[in-house]
Formats: C-alpha cells, structure tokens, sequence
C-alpha cells in the first residue's frame, strides 16, 4: 500500500516510542492505513428536547397552526420539501442535502411509556435500556466492549467535549471525551502524571488487595485509565495533526468541533463513532428566536462539514444522525414556548443512504396522547440499524434484544 | 502484616465518616477502633437541626394560608413564575453548600455518612426547595435510627411523591410508578416481587399526596379502598400496611443490608458477611445503629483487602480533602461545579436508582480532574472545564452555578460569559494545623509520614518522584506541595 511520507515518519516515530506505550497503541504498529470505505458515524445530540414540529413542519395541516397561533411557522416562511413538509427556515443547509439525496428524515421517533425528564429521557437514549430499566452503561459504551474484547482502544469513540457522556460509557471500555486535541490534558502537572504513569510499579500492593472477578484491584483500575488516557491523548493529537483540514469552519462551539471531527476522519485514527453536543433546545420561553440561534450554528456547522467530506471522498463512509430526548408538546405554552412532550424527528445525513428523503409519514396530529405525538419508530430500532448495517456489529449483543432493522442503511 | 491503629482507625473515618480530619491527627494512633467507634457514635447522638436556606420571598409564598398560596401561584406572571423557579434553584444550591459544609465540619461524622447513604438510596430530584429541605430533614432524622420509620417517613414526603408521581395515582386511574419504585430500589430489589404484586401495591397507595407546603395529606376521594393482595398477604390495605409488609420480607433486610456493605464495607461482597448481617438487622427490627456496630466493630471489617478497596464518591473525595486541609473559597459555587463536573451533584441523582458507584465514577476525564483538582486549589492550575448543562435543572436557561452578580466585572471574577472559569480557582487554604501536626517528624521519615496519613493503600509511585515534584525549600514548603502531589496520585482517589 501507498504510504505518503509524512505518515510513514508518523508511523516510525510511534513504533520507535512503543516501549513505553501500553499494548493497544503498539497494536498500531504494524497495521496498515485506514482504507477508504471505513465507516464512520457522527452523533449530534440535540439536549433539551429539540421541537421537531418546529424543525420538520407540516405546513398544509391546520391542526399544526391551530395547536401554535404564534409559535406555527408559516408555509411561506418555511424551506419546502414537498407540498406538505417544510424544514425551518434556519435550515438551508439541510434542505440542499435533502435536494442532494444526502438527507433523511425518520418522524415520530421515540419509545414506548415516555419520561419527560430531560435527565432521565436522555439516560434511556443513551442507555437504550426501557423506560422501567436503569443502566449504567450506554449503547456505545457497549460497542465498544463487543467490539474491543482484550485490547484497549478507548479512541475508538471520541467525544468533542470535557466530560465524556453515559452513552459512551461501556462496562469494560469507555470512550473518551476530548475537547481541544491540541489542549487536551496539557495541564500544570502533566509532566508529573505522565512520570507516574511511567514510573509506577505495578507490583500489587498488599493494602486495597481486594481483587474484583478479574483479579483487578481498583487501584490496578484507575492506573489503567491514567495510562490509556495519556498514550490516547497522544494519539489523538498526533492524528489530527496528520490531515487537518483546510476548509473554513464557522467559529462556532460546534464549528470547533465539527472540523475536529473532520480532521480526525482524514486522519488514519481508528475512531468509529464521533459524538458531539448541541444546546439547549429547552425552549419553555421564546422559542423562536433560540431554535434559530441553535439551527443556524447546526447548520453553518454541517454545511461546511458535508462539503469537507465530500472534496476528500468520505462522505460516502460517515454518517451523521441527530437526536434529543425528546420533542415538545404539539400545542404551543403561554410563553411562546412549548413544553416536554414525547416522540420526535431525526435527521440521517450520508453519501451512503438507500433511503432518502422522509422515510415515514409526518406524525398525525389528530391522534394523539393527551396532546402528546405518539411514537411510531422506536429509537433503538435505528441504532439496531447502525450498528448492523453500518458499524457490522453484534446489535443484538449490544443492544440487549434483537430490534428490526430499518432500510435507510 | 499486622496493621497499626492509624491505619485501622483513618479506614474508619474514610468509612464512617468523610475521612480524618486535621484535628484528629494526633489522636488516631493513640486509641483503638473501638474507642475512635464510640466516640464516633456519641458525636452522632445529637438530633440534627432542620437546614433552612429558603429565601424569604419563597417563605412567604409557600408557607402562607395555603389556600391564599394557592391562589397567588395561580395568578403568577411568566416573570414572576421565573423568579420562583429561579429562587428554588438558587435554594438547592445553597442547601448542598451548607450540607455539603456540614459533612466537612460537623463532628458527627457518622450521621451525615449515613444522611449521605440514604440520600443515594432515596434518590429524588425535584425543584422545590422546601420538599427537598423536608425530604433532607428526615434523611439526616432518622440516618441512624429505624430503617421501617425512615422508609414511612419517605414514602410520606411532598419531594419523594411528586418525583414518583403519586399525585397522579387515584382510585381509578392508578400510576404504579411509586409503588414500582419502592419495591425494586427501596426494600425487595428487583426478582422479590412480581407485577401483580406492583399494581395490587399502587392501588393502596392510591390518595397519597401532599399539599402545596409539603405536608403530607391523605386525599380520601382518591384512595381504593378494595381489598387488595400483595405478596400473598390479602387484606383491605392502606400504603402503611403496605410497608409494613414489605418490611415483614426477609428480602429487605438483605437487599438493605447488601448495598450498605458496598457502600462501607467493599464493592465486592462477601455473601455469607452480608447473610450474618441481614439476620441480625432483621431479627433487631431493622435498626440501623446496630447494623452499623455490627460492621464497624468486626474484625473483618479491619481486613487488608477491605482497606483502600474502594474509589472515593465525588463527594467524598471534595469533603475528605476539606477536612485534612481547611480552606475557605472565595466562591461556594465551585464546590458545585466541581461536583458536577465529575459526576455527582447532591440533589440531582442521575434517577430513581441514584449514583451506580464505584468503577463508574472514573473515565478518562473523570479521572484526569480528580487528579488535577489539588493543583487548582493551590493556583498552579485552571478550572478550564466546562461541566454538561442539566437541563431538568436549569429550564433552557445557562447555569446558575457561576452566575455573576450585576455589578460584578467578569474579569474581576475571572470568568466568561460561557460559564468557564478562565483563571484558577480562589480558595485560602489554612496550613497551620496540618504543617503543626508533622512538627515532631525528623526530616526523613517526613514523606512517609505525609504518605501514611493520605493514602490508604501502599503507593506505587517513588518517594524520590514526590520529592522531585515538590518545593524542597523548606520544611514547610516541602510538607504543603508533597501534599498536594500525593493527593494528585490515582492512589488519593481510593480509600
């Protein structure tokens, strides 16, 4: 295989440094580069409960514009994509990829015995446990460990942020959350963490010599991490400095971190799920005006983004699906805002989509459940499809129950 | 290797308290366990004092005439209904400062662990500082006394009911959800019940409520008052019998008894210590205190292998830092901040289930602020991490915690608009005790000294690495950054 020069001396200087890297990094050693077709997935979280009326809008339905005298978004001011569906006005980004073939819209999104608690809704899409069940380990998290039995490659999912989330939390791996590469653990005693980590003797000490069913004592447990953590921060900055892309990202939090994330593809990094956060989409009070705000950094963001992949043919390898915890309650509050409610809208973007468009009926607003929509997609039945189709993992493993795939994949 | 009584006696005070305080230094290779345990016990005997941080404003509003409060919440304007929210908020937060203050300086140490245990136990979110005062209130009651008493005194309160949505639980519409709860986090766990026994429960507690001050009340028109069957048992049953009947299982004695031994004792537990136990505190009524004596008085509990077995909570980790070395922060609202960025934040639970423990507190940016945290203290080094905004807490609007006030320059407070800290933290920490108290260790026994007294396992990093890193100017600059270095270790986040 072709190697460009700047990756080979990369390549040499990990493998000269390898004594000291603990054993998933020198795994990198002899591999070859990422082959182009090696599938990507990028999580945008949309916290606070995005109003998916409001971002998928059915202008031809007086029931909409009854339930929102003034919150309602007319059929004029919104980007048509047929004679019934307009996306929000702060969206021309997303309608292009719609007129691309590189958009698809899943409605009515949920599951069933909806909680209306952020935190709570958010753990159970992140957990993807049932509304009754609570877990302590999220649905990448556990990618992770299926994927990753006897080898430790935290960098396989990345979050762009300075906490890492649950659902990247496995039992065995979790992933790792990064906000700046180039900061990353630069801290006043990094030079002091990084000689412990080198200097430590991993002689057991016969103190906190309880051992857990894989003989680990927990201070085994918290060396591990500090290890995995340094070398990972090294090799996280080390490939974003590979291939940083070129292309004029907004200057925005998620601008930031979309053109971490590109840098990172382009890159030979063996990350395989990227997640990244955007809010809050609480919008009790005044929701016009935030909703905008918050969809115009998204699609500034995604815009540049799309076309970046596209210039350095990826686009066809990654895909990028929204979510929130919830969507909001079809009539509007006094406030010019709208309230908790239940089932919501995702949006697909990739190169790689068989089913494009609106994959399903926009939701019926005459049926529903105590003025809430009612969910017709479970949401695990799309990461089923994720992990299926896309990642080629054991969804049923990870996901605890077999859940039917959906055909945009 | 027979262990001395410091190193038994600092395992107690991880254990039932929230570490060695500075003042205790000097006291605890003089006695034995059981001395330090009954001293422990006796500073616990006190009622506590009912924690009251409400706002007057709030006061005014909740405890009036209820029907006149009633009215006015009604008649509210979306700015006033705002400033409501906006000062319950600011209330719980000022309740987990003053709590999270007591479990640093209150002496009885044992009562605020426990306060601490249940706190978990009885996990509950909910945005009324006055429920959440109460719900708080009978935790810190009864930590030490009857387990049937506290679990009544729970299944009665205005925060614990509303967070289960009771309110909605009438006659013919019943909502399962508290009854659900009870059985799998509170008493049985789950496989100790089934969902007939769920429904048949929910019906009793049907009519459960609370007024808008928080008082419980019994709404009648709302109760079924059929005869229900739970557990086998049959009978025309309100929720009090209810309880009583899942207290009568043997089950909840166990279930109880196990996840306190996690707690305390070690994450690992030991089946046939966790039998003897459950026994005992069901054949003793469920009695707390003489659960507690049982654990804290074997000999087993002084084992190496339960010693430095476990991985601090956040807050334990915070509070324990506090009491070996005094300071005083310019801000409270750091302590907050710090709690939530490594993952525990006293009044928001993660859910119903509370905070999973042990290996889930550390992932790679969990553990990397823990380490940096005693640098930040000692301004060498930047809070530069912003924490997840907690939308159930802050209703769309950005974070409160380091909200500054209207005449404040942001660079004066040294931070931005974003809610960042861009400068370190501010804090006086208050050396004298702690230098004092190594005045009579020669020069090179000094860093095993400090060692001894901070880790509870056997560190694995060289001594000559702590000396490297630490100011040897001095003896007194040497003593306050090896400190901080070994606090700074992965080994100061086990105990």
């Amino acid at each position: 295989m072709y190697i460009k020069r700047k990756e080979f001396i990369q390549i040499g200087s990990l493998a000269t440094a390898s004594m000291l890297l603990p054993k998933f990094l020198k795994a990198f050693e002899g591999q070859t580069m990422v082959p182009m077709g090696n599938k990507v997935v990028v999580i945008l979280q949309l916290s606070g409960g995005n109003d998916g009326l409001n971002t998928v809008i059915p202008v031809r339905n007086d029931l909409y514009y009854k339930a929102r005298p003034r919150l309602g978004i007319a059929k004029d001011k919104a980007l048509l994509l047929t004679d019934e569906v307009g996306l929000n006005p702060a969206l021309a980004g997303f309608k292009e990829l719609y007129d691309d073939g590189s958009l698809s819209i899943i409605n009515s999104v949920g599951y069933p015995n909806p909680d209306r608690s952020h935190f709570r809704s958010m753990d159970i899409w992140h957990t993807a446990s049932q509304s009754s069940e609570y877990w302590n380990n999220g649905w990448v998290g556990r990618y992770l460990d299926a994927q990753c039995k006897g080898c430790d490659k935290p960098t396989q999912a990345i979050e762009i942020d300075d906490i890492l989330s649950l659902a990247l939390k496995g039992d065995n791996i979790k992933g790792i959350a990064v906000k700046d590469p180039r900061r990353l653990y630069g801290t006043a005693n990094e030079k002091f963490f990084k000689e412990v980590n080198k200097s430590h003797t991993l002689a057991g000490s016969s103190l906190g010599g309880g051992r857990d069913e894989k003989g680990e004592q927990p201070a085994d447990y918290l060396y591990k991490t500090m290890a995995e953590t340094l070398s990972s921060a090294d090799y996280i900055f080390q490939q974003s400095k590979m291939h940083p892309t070129k292309a004029d990202y907004p200057k925005t939090d998620l601008g930031n971190s979309m053109k971490t994330i590109a840098s990172l593809i382009f890159s030979e990094i063996n990350t395989k799920v990227y997640y990244v956060s955007l809010g809050s989409f609480d919008t009790h009070i005044n929701q016009e005006a935030q909703q905008q705000r918050l969809f115009t950094e998204m699609n500034d963001a995604v815009k540049v983004f799309v076309k970046d992949l596209k210039a350095n043919n990826r686009f066809d390898d990654v895909m990028l699906f929204t979510f929130s915890e919830f969507g909001r309650r079809v009539a509007q509050n006094a406030s010019n805002g709208t309230d908790h409610g239940t089932a919501n809208n995702m949006f697909l973007i990739s190169g790689g989509l068989k089913q494009k468009g609106l994959i399903n009926p926009l939701p019926d607003l005459a049926d529903l459940d105590e003025g809430d929509l009612k969910y017709k997609v479970d949401f695990k039945n799309v990461y089923a499809t994720v992990l299926n189709k896309w990642l080629k993992a054991n969804d049923k493993e990870i996901l605890a129950k077999q859940y039917d795939y959906l055909n945009f994949i | 290797m027979s262990l001395t009584n410091q190193t038994k006696n600092q395992h107690l005070m991880w254990r039932a308290g929230f570490g060695p305080a500075v003042e205790q230094l000097g006291d605890l290779s003089k006695y034995s366990p059981k001395q330090f345990y009954k001293a422990l016990v006796k500073a616990s005997d006190k009622k506590p004092e009912y924690i009251n941080v409400a706002d007057d404003y709030l006061q005014g509003l909740y405890m009036g005439i209820e029907e006149i409060g009633r009215q006015q919440k009604k008649e509210m304007t979306p700015d006033e209904r705002k400033m409501v929210q906006q000062k319950n908020r600011d209330g719980i937060r000022n309740l987990n400062v003053y709590w999270l203050h007591e479990m640093v300086n209150s002496s009885a140490q044992l009562r605020e662990k426990m306060a601490f245990f249940w706190h978990g136990h009885f996990a509950c979110r909910n945005l009324n500082i006055f429920f959440q005062q109460g719900l708080l209130d009978v935790i810190r009651r009864n930590a030490l006394g009857n387990f049937g008493t506290l679990l009544k005194e729970v299944s009665k309160n205005a925060a614990m009911l509303n967070f289960l949505n009771n309110q909605q639980n009438r006659k013919d519409h019943p909502n399962e959800n508290f009854a659900r709860e009870v059985m799998e986090l509170f008493t049985l766990g789950r496989g100790n019940y089934t969902e007939h026994d769920v429904k048949e429960a929910a019906r009793a507690f049907t009519g459960w409520s609370a007024t808008i001050k928080g008082e419980y009340i019994f709404r009648k028109g709302q109760h079924d008052f059929g005869t229900k069957t739970v557990l086998g048992k049959t009978g025309n049953f309100d929720g009090g019998e209810v309880l009583d009947i899942l207290l009568q299982q043997k089950s909840t004695a166990t279930f109880v008894t196990k996840k306190l031994y996690k707690f305390l004792v070690n994450e690992q537990p030991d089946d046939a210590k966790v039998e003897w136990l459950a026994d005992r505190f069901y054949k003793n009524e469920y009695d707390i205190s003489k659960l507690l004596e049982d654990i804290f008085t074997s000999d087993w509990f002084y084992e190496e292998k339960n010693i430095g077995a476990k991985i601090k909570s956040p807050v334990e980790l915070l509070v324990g830092i506090q009491r070996m070395l005094p300071m005083k922060f310019e801000r409270d609202e750091v302590l907050l901040l710090i709690q939530r960025s490594l993952g525990q934040l006293l009044f928001y639970p993660p859910n119903v289930a509370g905070w999973p423990g042990g290996k889930n507190w550390i992932d790679s940016s969990t553990l990397m602020m823990r380490m940096r945290i005693p640098q930040m203290l000692d301004d060498k080094d930047e809070f530069n991490i912003k924490p997840k905004d907690d939308d159930d807490q802050m209703m769309g609007r950005p974070s409160t915690e380091l909200r500054m006030n209207k005449n404040e320059d942001p660079k004066a407070t040294g931070m931005k608009a974003s809610g960042r800290l861009n400068r370190p933290i501010q804090v006086n920490i208050d050396w004298s005790l702690y230098t004092k108290s190594y005045e009579s260790i020669v020069r090179e026994s000094l860093l095993g000294n400090i060692t001894g007294t901070l880790l509870q396992v056997k560190s694995r990093v060289s001594p000559n690495l702590i000396k490297q890193f630490s100011d040897q100017t001095g003896r007194e600059n040497f003593i306050k950054t090896a400190t901080l270095q070994i606090m700074s270790t992965p080994e100061y986040q086990l105990c």
